[in-house]
This record gives C-alpha cells, structure tokens and sequence, in this order.
C-alpha cells in the first residue's frame, strides 16, 4: 500500500490485489449497515424531504457511534435531530463508501496506480474512518492500549483487529498525503 | 486518542415558557463541543477542524490538542441553526460532537 499527494488536491493511490479484496468486503459490510432505511414516512411531505420518521437512537452500539445525539442535555431535542440529519447522513456516508467501491473496481490489477481527485479523495478519507469507528465499537476499543493492542493467534478477533490496524495505516498515510495543501 | 471514553455530562437547563427560550437564545449562543474518542487519529481530526471551518493548523491543531487531553473542546459557536449544521458536519465526518447553550 502507497499513496502520494497528486496536482490538484488529488492523491495517487496503490495496493496489492489481496489489499484492494479485503477493503472491498469491508466496506461492502459497511454499506450494508448504515444504508439508508426504506421506511419514509407516511407523510407525503416528509417523504419528499426524505424525513425518516424514527427518531430512536439506534440499538446497535456502532450506529450510536456513526450516528451520536446532537444534544447531550436534552432528550426531545436530540430525538428531533436525529430525525432531521440521520437520513441524511446515511445517504452521504453511502455515497461515501459507494465512491470507494467505485474506485476499487477501477484497479486493474498487478502494479496499477488509481489517482483520486480531491472529490473522491474526501470520499475516501471519511469512509475509512467510518469503517474504523465500526470495526472499533465491535473490537471494544474504548482507550489508546485497546487501540495499540495486538490480538493472539486464535483470536477469533484477529481478522478483524488486524483489519482495524491495517486501515489505521491507510487513513493515516491519505490524511498525510492531503494534509499539505491545507496549511 | 487518548485514554479517555466519557459520556457527555448532564447539564442542568431551568425550565422556561418558550418566549423566554427564545430571548435567550440571541443573548446566549450555542457551541459545538467535539468529544475524545480512542478511533479517530490526532492527524484526522486536525485535518477536520482545517477542512470544514477553515482554521489554520495552528488553531486545529490546539483545538484537537485539548480534545485529546481534556476530553472535549468546543470548537464554534453561533446561534442555535449554525450549530445544528457544524454537529451534523462534525457526525458526517465521524467526529463525536454535541451542542450545547453557553451558561
């Protein structure tokens, strides 16, 4: 894996075959928890502004982390926020991760370079951190020793732990390559 | 970041009729507080606080500093609206973040 800072705020990225396979089943993972939920309100009007009509916090310890209450104070006001940005936020963090999967069918395999323009460098950015603030709410990461902890051998946890690591890296070399141009 | 997973606090609001809410929103403005969280890398964050709210690197950088040693910062402050944008931008970028009245 490699990735260099290209003109115009764009980024050159490289993987290895076995690299490109992984991420994409992880972030066909992703996609399949937070895309967006069919059920729209009855309400013609809310449907149109694509308002969902839930505005329960989410069960799933992961979907509390990628969509967290806007208000810590208030229990009415953070239910209406939820109703008002979590659609939405689905959709854009969708679109995210469906841009990332995009790119990674554009690898043609062996050595090939992908450039990213800044668009879907961003794209890219906030998918991989998506995808890390998931697989660390299933890896209990809560404290920097859970973070820099290695897994055994038979760890049934080690897959995903090594993933985690591994997309640590990434995000941390594409930051670094887009980081220059915004002193 | 750092070793520090804390549940935003209460915050004791008084009760007030909705008038008095709405005198003192203008009066008293509102902030985006950004919390620590163990996931999200020091450089992201930094590139984040740069990227959406045009802070130099200086200010993003002491801004993600007190985050990841105090737990929390808040990093703007408007009215009510603005900020309701700035935490859906802040929850859009994976960042954990609140809004609260100033007291």
């Amino acid at each position: 894996m490699n990735i260099e800072p290209a003109p115009d705020d764009g980024v050159v990225l490289e993987f290895e075959d076995e690299e490109i396979d992984v991420l994409r089943s992880w972030v066909e993972q992703l996609l399949g928890l937070i895309a967006p939920s069919r059920e729209i309100s009855d309400d013609p009007l809310a449907a149109l502004v694509g308002l969902e009509t839930t505005r329960d916090r989410p069960d799933d310890p992961a979907l509390q982390r990628l969509f967290p209450d806007g208000y810590s104070d208030d229990e009415a006001a953070a239910a209406d926020f939820r109703r008002y940005t979590e659609h939405d936020l689905r959709r854009t963090k969708s679109e995210k991760a469906a841009v990332v999967l995009n790119s990674l069918d554009g690898f043609t395999g062996g050595d090939a370079l992908l450039a990213l323009d800044a668009d879907q460098a961003r794209a890219w950015l906030g998918c991989l951190n998506d995808l890390r603030l998931v697989l660390g709410t299933r890896l209990d990461i809560t404290d920097e020793a859970d973070a820099d902890a290695w897994p055994e051998d038979d760890d049934p946890r080690a897959a995903a732990t090594f993933a985690y690591h591994w997309l640590t890296y990434v995000q941390g070399t594409l930051v670094e390559a887009m980081t220059p141009r915004h002193p | 970041m750092a070793p520090v997973s804390m549940a935003p606090p209460e915050v004791d609001r008084p009760d007030t009729d909705r008038l008095t809410d709405a005198l003192v929103d203008t009066e008293r403005p509102w902030m985006t507080m950004v919390w620590n969280d163990p996931v999200n890398l020091m450089t992201y964050v930094t590139f984040v606080f740069q990227d959406y709210f045009g802070y130099d690197v200086d200010k993003a950088t002491r801004l993600m500093m007190q985050v990841h040693e105090e737990g929390r910062s808040v990093v703007s402050n408007g009215t009510r609206e603005e900020m309701e944008r700035d935490v859906t931008a802040m929850h859009g970028y994976g960042l954990w973040a609140t809004m609260l009245q100033d007291k």
